[in-house]
């Protein structure tokens, strides 16, 4: 009597696409600026005729088995597709949904016999929960490989080595220190001395939240390489409430030049490469200031 | 058997590295170093390790320790040319090189110990070379 089930879904090939895309199409959620019809047209049917090749009588009691490989795969790759093209959860989760509607509609149709019906509909139902759960296992993972992209591109873009002068860097560092950050701070800023040949870094921490031990440490790494490096770093921006913190914490930070502004780091740097900025003796409206 | 050499410019010494210092040839070249400060009254050592790529603790011990030798003998080290990556993985081994100048390439480095060595020399009558500016 199983027998029937694959052979109702391949004589049903057609009419079950047909009603699942009338399904789709019909749902108020479809995204069609996300996803043409012809696309999900092929999507859907793709995963049918994959779906239908692989279901046999045996492996319908198992939906762990092997050979759903090919839909499992096919269902990842669909979703992770659309995790990046920013389809919602339940948009993913609702295309697979969807067609177990429609297949359970059809068996309702073929099979008179209740018993059957519900012991068949109970495997299909159970066949396809296992994919739409791999679905949103891939669908999820889509979405954090998006957040780790991201995540890395705000590491890349928030370390921004600016020459402020011939010999002289900024680096004005916002949000908090972590270890990966202060690596990547650490060589981005050591390949810019190399570059430019510049003998002073300015390490601007206005922009970070709190320091705590762990921040500190990471800035005393950042120092001492830059020092084997053979430039000077200074570190500026130093507010009232981190002053407080670090001396309570007991850090040492006195083998380093601190200043609490980058105007104060930046007059230091000058000192220290003798430059002289000052104003223009002449009464001018358009003093200007350049290097002597 | 490799040897690295050790060049004599007036009263500093001059030493590049452009092979990848394994033990042996480091001990040596610490050896040789202080020696030929004492032989030759030098006041300052230069070393360039623009060419090194890897480093490790040893190498790091070794270029401390010449520091602190020279030290004695009344010489300052610059290290200057060191590679980004060479830097950090000092700082990660927690060795910060205290007691070595260090600067960003051998002119930055020879201005340096001319500095520092001038600047001694200014301030202390006794030293052999007071009053030779002809550095």
């Amino acid at each position: 009597m199983a027998i029937q089930i694959t052979k109702i879904f391949k004589k049903k090939k057609a009419s079950i696409l047909e009603r699942w895309m009338q399904n789709q199409l019909a749902h108020v959620g479809l995204r069609e600026d996300l996803i043409s019809n012809d696309d999900l047209r092929a999507d859907s049917s793709e995963l049918i005729v994959t779906l239908l090749d692989t279901l046999n009588e045996k492996n319908l009691d198992d939906p762990d088995s092997s050979d759903f490989d090919p839909v499992v795969e096919l269902l990842n790759s669909l979703s992770l597709s659309r995790a990046r093209q920013g389809f919602s959860p339940r948009e993913t989760g609702l295309f697979i949904i969807g067609l177990k509607e429609v297949l359970i509609g059809v068996l309702q149709e073929e099979i008179i016999d209740h018993k059957e019906l519900a012991d068949l509909s109970l495997k299909v139902h159970r066949l396809l929960d296992n994919f739409s759960i791999s679905t949103f296992e891939a669908y999820i993972k889509g979405r954090e490989e998006v957040i780790l992209r991201q995540t890395d591109e705000i590491a890349e873009i928030s370390t921004p080595v600016i020459r402020v002068w011939d010999g002289i860097l900024a680096l004005p560092i916002i949000g908090t220190l972590d270890s990966a950050r202060t690596q990547v701070i650490m060589e981005t800023l050591l390949t810019e001395i190399v570059e430019s040949g510049s003998s002073i870094a300015i390490l601007d921490i206005s922009g970070v939240p709190t320091v705590d031990s762990l921040v500190a440490q990471h800035l005393l790494k950042t120092v001492s390489a830059t020092r084997l490096m053979g430039a000077e770093c200074i570190i500026s921006g130093i507010r009232p409430e981190i002053a407080q913190t670090i001396v309570h914490l007991g850090i040492d930070l006195a083998t380093i030049i601190t200043k609490s502004t980058l105007a104060s780091a930046l007059q230091h740097a000058f000192k220290s490469l003798r430059l002289e900025v000052r104003q223009q003796r002449i009464d001018s409206v358009l003093s200007r200031v350049k290097p002597q | 058997m490799d040897k690295i050499p050790i060049l004599r410019m007036g009263r500093f010494l001059l030493v590049t590295i452009q092979v990848d210092l394994y033990d042996k040839l480091a001990l040596d070249l610490e050896a040789d170093l202080i020696k030929m400060v004492g032989k030759t009254n030098a006041r300052g050592i230069l070393i360039d390790i623009s060419a090194v790529n890897i480093v490790d603790s040893f190498m790091g011990r070794i270029i401390s320790n010449i520091g602190a030798m020279a030290k004695l003998v009344d010489a300052e080290t610059v290290v200057v040319g060191m590679q980004p990556a060479v830097a950090i993985t000092l700082v990660e081994l927690g060795l910060p090189l205290r007691g070595v100048y260090t600067a960003l390439n051998v002119e930055k480095g020879m201005d340096l110990l001319k500095s520092k060595v001038l600047r001694e020399e200014e301030t202390d009558p006794d030293d052999d070379y007071a009053g030779d500016s002809s550095v």
